[in-house]
Formats: structure tokens, C-alpha cells, sequence
């Protein structure tokens, strides 16, 4: 094993960790701000691709498609909040679950009334394609970067706006106390519906990105939805550091795990049963991780208010 | 998503009823026709329907249910359809967790089961059954084909597969009749959509070639990343993850890749010239080998009707075990487990026009049976 596979096994993480981070940004806003579990978190992520893949083929630009995806998931994310999630604040955990999983069968079967039962196609810009030389002697993605890029911009930006504007300002003071803002005058339920796009907008975002790596298809943002709510429960729920610190470690434990550990059981184990354990341990890794962090830090590495 | 599809309906002609004094079969049909997988479901789907309706037939019921590619949902449906609708017989599961969730429990009530895709390995040796029997091929099958291909031109190759019966028996298959060196071996996560890890391995193992089993849109993901990577060695594969659904979605990056499979939609006989063009003019789109082996299994079913009642289970099965259809694989016989001996070919990915799609380039083997029969005691 050389030191190039080990740097590109560390960004293939941190890659994963990045795109994990945006979709659990903004569950985590959401649950932060409005005290909602949006289980249909991944639905706006699918809705994303979609949307940049659809865009993408019929325009011929994968950037015209991510500027789509960021639009259409906004949208979508100001309409779920105005006609169907604002009337669920008040209701206690079990039925926002229960109204968002609806949400998550509608919005697919939807989706694929519209789009069909075959994947979409969604490449990468030709501006992003190739890779660059790694230090040791091994390359890496061009594309890959670029979303690593993306992340951290995007990490920056939420920083900034939740420090330095008055939004920010707003959505600190929602998260904190609810009730005051509002009588302040603040007009809050604009608020939400604000936050609410934001968060969406972010998923869509990953989505679009995804999508030019995998296959654009109905159901796809559930498997991420699962991983995202595991990154917020390790970062502890609401806060935006948390998912951001819990996202990376996430995608670094699974890569690594996913490469190292059939080759660690290779040295007590026959190659192939190695490889099929070391596999089977791989994918329980990060939730044997999550266990243990929450046994010591039962409400997270940085609980949030609430 | 549940529908009941009376094909009685769908024949017109009450003038032909009266001639055969057939029973009518209840045919139930569980297949995934939501979620990730729904592309592999609604092809079979639809490949059975047009069959049974370009026959004419009005003596079959359809019950189709979609099984959401969840085991347990498929297990329920499997009682609902045994108990309460009474059906005959069954078909239509496309993956093996959810035919071996599925199979053994309905064929211990002595009901036959034909499957249009799945062919676990577990049912193929020394737990075959009367009632079950399998129209598509074992799971090992075109894997097996390309190990054999691999032969020829390849030393040193890296393989891989999900973590479940049908990736295992894949490289199985794969490693039985492949005699070069492994440049490496991994089980991926089921599900799993970014190789970016998998990926790094490849390219630093100094393989020559790379084998893999991903189907739907696994194979998808691992084809645009790979091709994305600049990694560059051959790719060979079951015809899994080039097949008609995901063609599309690849692109390109699929192209010349060669697969294994025992159909292809140029293969050379009328069967299959009658049945592409019936597809194509009902569905607007080239079948996959899902539709192919679909449409086999409702022939199947039709040929056995028209010579013994399925109430006569014995008279029933043995009809099915002539295998007397006119198969779009060509030359079609049943193995003494029930499972097919056929060719398998090695396809080429091809643009036609502006549409990806194979073509067969050779015969990696002839009246191909499994390594399992021999365990099989019936």
C-alpha cells in the first residue's frame, strides 16, 4: 500500500464527508430552527439531480442544470413548507415523521410519473473532467475536488451567514427561543419558509453534484437521507459545526473502513472470507461509531440548544 | 401500486373461447415496480402482459403486486396470493434475496413457481424442488461465461460484487472457469453508489482487466466513476449493467465494454424478431434481457396450458419441463434441476444510430447447464 492510495482513500473520504455535510446542513438547520425531522430531506436531493439532469439534457449545460437543481429544490422546499410542513410545528415528533414519509412517497411516485422507471443520464462538465497529479506519485479527480471545493465554500458561506447577517441573527434567535422572536416582531413564519429553502436548496445541490457520479434515479435520496441522519446524531441535532465535523468523519470512518478492513482480517483470514466479512464489517462501521459516541456524548460531540 | 390486470379483458374475441374447455389460471405476479430497482420490474412487466395478450389467450388471470424490492414485503404478498387469491402459479421476482425470501416457502405449498430472473444457488443444488423452475438461468451462469472470456486475452484480473447470494455466486462463477491470477476481489455494500474507494484499489492492484457484478443502479454509479477516474484497463461484466435500462443512463462511458448473456435483441431467430418488434411497438423502447426472459416465461406457461390443466399438477409440470415454446434465446432445454441449458454469448457495446445497445461478437458457451444439477435429486 502506498502513500498515494492512502492520500486518495483520505480525499475519496473527505469527498463523501463534503457531500454528506450539505444535505445534513440543512436537515440540521431545519431541526435546529423549527424543531422539525424532515424525513423528506432526501426527497429534495432527488429532486435536485432531477432537476439538473433534466435540465442538463435538454440544454446541453451542466451548469444551466445545477443552477435548475438549486432553483427547482428551493422551490420545492417553499412549497412543502407553505402548503404542508408549517402545520406541522406545533405537532409533536411522531407526526411530522409520519407526514414527511408521505411526503417521501408522493414526491417519488411523482417523480417517476414525470421522469419514468429508467434512470436519467448527467455527466460531468467537460470543464471538470480529468485529474491532477497527488503528491507520491498518484492522481485524483478533477470532478472530486471540485465537490470538496464546493463544501467548503458552502461551510464558509453558512458560517458567515449564520455569524455575520441579521438572518443569521433571526435564525440564531429561533433556534434559541421561539416564542420571543416572534413576539419581538420578527415575522417568523416568512423565517421558516426562508430556512426551510435554504435547506432545500443545499440538498438539491448535492443531489445535482451526486448525480453526475452515480445514477440519476427514484429513490436515491433515501440511502443519503439514512447517512445524513447519522451524521446529525454524531454532530448532535441543530447544530451546523456538528454535522459539518460529524459529515467528515462519517465519510473518512466509512472510506476507510470500506478499504482497510478486508485487507487487516486479510492477515488472520483466508482472502476471500476476509474480503466478505472485512465487507460486512465495513458497512456496520459507522453505526458502531455513532454507538460509541453517543454512549460517552449521548447528545452529540456539540448539542445545539433545545 | 397494486393493480389487478384481467388479461381476459385484454382478448376480445368471445367466438375463440369455445373451443378448448381449458381452466382458467391465476397467474401471480410479484416484481418491483417502485423504488431503485423499478426499471428491471416494470420491463418484466410489460414483456409478460404483451405476451399474454398477443396470444389471445383469455383463459389467464394476471395478479401483479410490487414487491418495492423489500423480502419482507414480498413474503406477504406471496401468503396473500397463495391464500386468499388462490393462485397457480407465480413468477416475476427479478432478485435473489427476495426469491430465496419467496421460493422455498410457496413451492412447499405445492405452488409452481417459474422464475423470470433470479437463480440463487441455494435452489439450484441439493434444495431443488418439483415446483420450481427457472425460465432465465443460475445466478453463476454468464458470470462462468466470462471467466471463460477473460481467458483469452487477460492474466490478471480484479473482480468484484455485492455482498449478497447473487454477488457471491458471481464471482464464483467468475473464479470457476477463470485460470489467470486475481489482481484483487471486493464485496461492495448492496445499494451502494460511490466507488471512489474501490476505485483507488483498482488502480493501484496493476490489474489488466476488471470484472464486476452491479446490477441497476449500482452498475450505473460504478461505470460513470470508473470512466470518470481515467483508470482505463478493460471492463467485463454479466450483461447486467449494460443491459437495455441502463444503457441510457451510462452513456458513452459504456461503450465496447464486453458482456455475457444468453440474449441479445439482434440474435438470429424468428421468435425473436417477432418479439422485439412486438415490444418495440407497444413500449417505444428496445427490450432488456428482463423483457426477454419475461416473455420466455409467459410462452412457457402458455405452451404447458395448451396441454395439460394446471389443476393436473403433475400433467402441468411435465408440460412446463418439455420447455415446448418457441424461445427467443433459440435452442431452450431444461436441465434435470429445472434450470436451462442454453447458450450464453459475449455481447459488445455498440451505438446504433444514437442509441446504445449490444451486440453479440461470439459464444462463450454451448447448451450451458449449471454446476449445481448434479446435487439435485428430484
Amino acid at each position: 500500500m502506498s502513500a498515494a492510495l492512502l492520500i486518495e482513500q483520505l480525499l475519496n473520504g473527505l469527498q463523501l464527508g463534503v457531500m454528506l455535510f450539505l444535505i445534513a446542513a440543512g436537515l440540521t438547520l431545519i431541526f435546529g430552527v423549527m424543531g422539525l425531522i424532515n424525513l423528506a430531506h432526501g426527497s429534495l436531493y432527488m429532486i435536485g439531480a432531477f432537476a439538473c439532469a433534466a435540465v442538463a439534457a435538454a440544454t446541453g449545460s451542466f451548469w444551466i442544470g445545477l443552477a435548475a437543481s438549486l432553483a427547482a429544490a428551493a422551490a420545492a422546499g417553499a412549497l412543502m413548507e407553505v402548503v404542508i410542513v408549517r402545520r406541522l410545528y406545533e405537532r409533536d415528533h411522531l407526526d411530522q415523521v409520519l407526514a414527511t414519509f408521505a411526503l417521501i412517497l408522493i414526491l417519488s411516485e411523482g417523480t417517476r410519473w414525470i421522469f419514468g422507471s429508467f434512470p436519467l443520464y448527467l455527466d460531468i462538465p467537460p470543464l471538470l473532467q480529468g485529474a491532477v497529479p497527488l503528491p507520491g506519485g498518484g492522481q485524483y479527480q478533477l470532478y472530486r475536488l471540485a465537490i470538496i471545493g464546493v463544501g467548503i465554500v458552502v461551510a464558509i458561506g453558512l458560517y458567515l451567514l449564520i455569524s455575520r447577517t441579521r438572518l443569521g441573527m433571526r435564525i440564531r434567535a429561533g433556534e434559541t427561543d421561539r416564542e420571543m422572536i416572534a413576539a419581538l416582531g420578527v415575522d417568523i413564519r416568512t423565517l421558516y419558509t426562508v430556512v426551510f429553502a435554504l435547506g432545500a436548496a443545499l440538498a438539491g445541490l448535492a443531489g445535482a453534484m451526486v448525480g453526475a457520479l452515480q445514477s440519476v434515479q427514484v429513490g436515491m435520496g433515501e440511502p443519503a437521507l439514512i447517512l445524513a441522519f447519522v451524521v446529525i446524531v454524531i454532530g448532535g441535532i441543530g447544530s451546523i459545526k456538528g454535522a459539518l465535523v460529524g459529515a467528515v468523519l462519517v465519510g473518512i470512518v466509512d472510506t476507510m473502513g470500506r478499504f482497510l478492513l478486508p485487507k487487516l482480517l486479510a492477515l488472520a483470514l483466508p482472502a476471500s472470507q476476509a474480503n466478505m466479512v472485512g465487507a460486512a464489517l465495513a458497512s456496520m462501521l459507522i453505526y458502531i461509531v455513532m454507538a460509541m459516541i453517543l454512549a460517552f456524548k449521548p447528545r452529540g460531540l456539540f448539542a445545539g440548544h433545545g | 401500486m397494486r393493480g389487478i390486470l384481467a388479461a381476459s379483458l385484454l382478448g376480445l374475441s368471445l367466438t375463440v373461447s369455445g373451443l378448448a374447455q381449458a381452466e382458467p389460471v391465476k397467474i401471480g405476479v410479484i416484481t418491483t415496480l417502485s423504488g431503485g430497482g423499478a426499471g428491471l420490474g416494470v420491463d418484466m412487466r410489460d414483456a409478460f402482459t404483451l405476451a399474454m395478450k398477443q396470444s389471445g389467450n383469455t383463459d389467464v388471470e394476471l395478479i401483479v403486486e410490487d414487491d418495492a424490492q423489500k423480502p419482507e414485503l414480498a413474503v406477504q404478498i406471496a401468503e396473500k396470493m397463495i391464500q386468499s387469491d388462490k393462485v397457480d402459479l407465480m413468477t416475476g421476482i427479478i432478485w435473489s434475496n427476495l426469491a430465496m425470501a419467496v421460493v422455498p416457502n410457496t413451492v412447499a405449498q405445492d405452488v409452481i413457481y417459474l422464475s423470470p430472473n433470479a437463480g440463487p444457488s441455494a435452489l439450484a443444488g441439493a434444495n431443488c424442488n418439483k415446483n420450481y423452475f427457472n425460465v432465465a438461468y443460475q445466478n453463476d451462469n454468464f458470470h462462468e461465461a466470462m471467466g471463460q472470456y477473460a481467458n483469452k486475452d487477460y492474466k490478471k484480473t480484479f473482480i468484484l460484487a455485492p455482498n449478497y447470494p447473487a454477488g457471491k455466486d458471481s464471482l464464483t462463477g467468475f473464479k470457476r472457469y477463470y485460470k489467470g491470477e486475481l489482481a484483487g476481489e471486493l464485496y461492495t455494500q448492496v445499494g451502494q453508489t460511490d466507488y471512489a474507494a474501490e476505485i483507488a484499489q483498482i488502480r493501484a492492484s496493476g490489474a489488466d482487466s476488471v470484472f464486476f457484478f452491479l446490477p441497476g443502479g449500482m452498475g450505473i454509479a460504478f461505470m460513470k466513476q470508473y470512466a470518470q477516474s481515467g483508470v482505463g484497463i478493460p471492463v467485463l461484466g454479466p450483461s447486467f449493467s449494460f443491459s437495455q435500462d441502463v444503457l441510457p443512463a451510462i452513456g458513452d462511458a459504456a461503450l465496447g465494454v464486453k458482456n455475457s448473456a444468453s440474449w441479445s435483441h439482434d440474435l438470429d431467430n424468428e421468435a425473436n424478431k417477432k418479439f422485439v418488434e412486438a415490444f418495440q411497438a407497444e413500449y417505444k423502447r428496445l427490450p432488456s434481457i428482463y423483457a426477454a426472459q419475461s416473455w420466455d416465461t409467459a410462452n412457457l406457461i402458455l405452451s404447458a396450458m395448451s396441454k395439460a390443466s394446471v389443476k393436473d399438477k403433475d400433467a402441468f409440470r411435465a408440460a412446463l419441463k418439455a420447455a415446448d415454446f418457441q424461445s427467443v434465446r433459440g435452442e431452450f432445454t431444461f436441465n434435470t434441476n429445472n434450470h436451462p441449458i442454453q447458450n450464453i454469448y459475449v455481447r459488445e457495446v455498440v451505438k446504433e444510430g444514437d442509441v446504445l445497445t449490444n451486440k453479440i461478437i461470439g459464444t462463450a458457451f454451448e447448451k450451458h447447464g449449471d454446476a449445481y444439477a448434479e446435487q439435485c435429486k428430484m
